[in-house]
């Protein structure tokens, strides 16, 4: 991992002007890019993720997805700083383990969601720098995100996007599925269909014009019968 | 019992150091309350007011051997302090808000806006900031919203151990100090958490008859079974309680020192303050400025929820860090009550029409006395 004090903030470059002697330092922290978004409906719930992994003007690879199955019911997308998503996915899943071995049941969405904001929070000082949306169903068979910042804040929302290109998208959400400064509108409810192809619309555009976003994008969509997995191809360059 | 010693081996690698760290679930009495225990929580305070738990039982360090496919994460010392000087993040936390509590006669209004603001990003439009501790307690959060998540609900836990322990509930002035103790060996890092505890002491139900019927106005069927819990989201207060004609402060403050409305505000700075009438964050000096002209002791509780809404409203106006919502809980006797969070964007527009009527109508009487003259 090339020093990422050169790169500053998100991975953008440093702007290149002499303004005197810099010191250089290690940093901890690296941007890997990468885009998460998740939907709820009333009895369904998608979680999508771009499959790019990059850093600096690099691409690391183009196949690294960033949902990662937790149960049967529950995705997580987790996108940030690659080395802090692997390791938190690892303690996730132990804990996971840990709990069914201990309560002879699986973790519910909600309660996979408390925890995972106190094993962020453990880390307050030195944080886990990934950006993360659960998305599952929960006990009443009902479409929930859940979405966090890195120290461990987290709410339930209906919709949610995080990563590089969530400024793009999150109001692009706000209108299509929160109905949001428009007047006059009918509230539809949400269909699994519709919600997957505006997913699959959403992630084209951010792929546009956001540089981190690319290569394909999954889908993971979550129902009562299981988890289903899709893949469309974006741009790659 | 094996079963829970599992919980305990969740991070230990080496088997002495875990002893010395982080008390677990070694003593399994019911009540305790369940904690993580795995190592990357042990600089959290979370072993505040747990009994001492520190020697671990041994079934649990044979157990740890057996783990050895966890993350090895290199053991911090069993201190709350931040392990590394100020490493520098890449990104911000979330800050800016607009939250207010005040007491009255009927008890205490706590309102704060919705916006959870990120160096210049919405993070989130609709985030809570008023949250219930335990029925007769709210508090509102101020500073960076994971903190105040996470203290609260460490605050909750610890008062309702104290519930359970002593069988009364603990009071605000004490929840107060509890959490500003918490938050003491944190005094200089990065934790902001800036929280005004709005709530209503006393020990059961009728201890506050007599102060009612003083006040003379809260409904009848006041006084229920003690201690239940009432946390009805029901919308904005359904009597219209009469003003109260005279109380005199004296007599007020004498019996509210025992029982009554409670508002003090805690830092992590380490203040806590006792008052009536406070307002926190970015956009505190525009709800200070309607709060002061409009509140006084003897209010009615439709008044105060009026001032309460039209004080965060005129500070999400002006502030860029707080807007969306109102979120307003009114805390009584019996337990607080959510009013329904009301979205401002309708009382822009609502403003407007008033002042284009205000305008019209100032034309009209213009042209009337030009014409009277």
């Amino acid at each position: 991992m090339i020093s990422a004090q050169a790169y500053g903030e998100n991975g953008k470059m440093k702007e290149y002007h002499y303004t005197g002697p810099v010191e250089h330092k290690f940093s901890p922290y690296a941007f890997n890019g990468g885009t998460v978004l998740a939907v709820a409906g009333e009895d369904f719930a998608i979680v999508a993720s771009d499959t790019r992994l990059s850093e600096g003007y690099s691409i690391h690879s183009r196949d690294s997805p960033k949902c990662y199955k937790l149960t049967d019911t529950t995705v997580l997308g987790c996108s940030g700083f690659h080395g802090d998503c692997l390791t938190l996915t690892k303690i996730i899943d132990a804990r996971l383990k840990m709990y069914k071995h201990s309560n002879n049941k699986t973790m519910t969405s909600g309660a996979i969601a408390a925890m995972l904001s106190t094993i962020l929070y453990g880390r307050r000082f030195f944080p886990y720098y990934v950006y993360n949306i659960i998305g599952g169903l929960d006990e009443e068979g009902r479409g929930a995100v859940y979405s966090f910042d890195p120290v461990g804040s987290y709410q339930r929302d209906t919709y949610k996007a995080g990563g590089s290109a969530s400024a793009m998208l999150q109001p692009l959400l706000d209108n299509q599925i929160g109905f949001k400064n428009m007047e006059n509108v009918e509230e539809v409810p949400l269909t699994l269909e519709k919600a997957v192809q505006l997913v699959k619309d959403v992630f084209i555009s951010a792929a546009e014009r956001d540089v981190y976003t690319g290569d394909a994008l999954e889908i993971c969509i979550i129902t009562k019968e299981g988890i289903r997995e899709e893949i469309v191809p974006l741009r790659k360059d | 019992m094996p079963e829970d010693s599992t919980h305990l081996s969740g991070g230990g690698i080496h088997g002495e150091a875990f002893s010395t760290r982080l008390p677990g679930r070694g003593g399994l009495s019911p009540l305790e309350f369940y904690m993580p225990i795995a190592e990357y929580l042990t600089e959290s305070p979370i072993n505040f007011g747990q009994t001492s738990l520190r020697s671990a039982p041994t079934n649990l360090l044979n157990i740890d051997h057996l783990h050895p496919s966890l993350p090895s994460i290199s053991l911090p010392p069993p201190t709350p302090f931040p392990i590394s000087p100020s490493v520098p993040l890449p990104f911000t936390l979330s800050h800016g808000t607009t939250t207010l509590g005040f007491a009255f006669q009927g008890g205490v209004i706590a309102a704060a806006d919705t916006r959870s603001s990120c160096s210049g990003l919405v993070a989130c439009p609709a985030s809570p900031k008023v949250l219930p501790i335990h029925s007769h307690l709210v508090g509102t959060t101020s500073g960076t919203s994971a903190d105040c998540a996470l203290w609260k609900r460490i605050l909750a836990r610890e008062l309702r151990l104290y519930q359970l322990r002593h069988r009364r509930r603990l009071s605000t002035g004490g929840a107060a100090k509890l959490l500003s103790h918490m938050l003491h060996p944190f005094k200089g890092t990065e934790l902001c958490v800036a929280a005004t505890l709005c709530g209503w002491d006393g020990d059961d139900e009728k201890d506050e008859e007599p102060i009612t019927d003083k006040y003379g106005n809260i409904s009848t069927n006041q006084v229920t079974s003690s201690g239940s819990n009432n946390q009805s989201t029901s919308t904005a207060a359904a009597a219209s309680q009469p003003l109260i004609s005279f109380t005199t402060q004296q007599v007020v403050e004498s019996r509210s020192r025992i029982c009554g409305p409670r508002v003090i505000y805690v830092c992590s700075d380490g203040l806590r303050l006792k008052g009536e009438l406070f307002s926190v964050g970015s956009g505190s000096p525009y709800a200070y400025s309607i709060l002061d002209s409009s509140v006084y002791w003897g209010m009615s509780v439709q008044e105060a929820t009026a001032v309460a809404r039209e004080a965060v409203f005129r500070a999400t106006y002006r502030d860029a860090y707080s807007g969306n919502n109102v979120d307003l809980y009114h805390v009584t006797a019996k337990g607080w009550r959510r009013r329904e969070r009301e979205n401002l964007k309708e009382e822009y527009y609502r403003e407007k029409e008033r002042e284009r009527k205000r305008v019209a109508e100032r034309k009209a009487e213009k042209n009337k006395e030009k014409f009277n003259v």
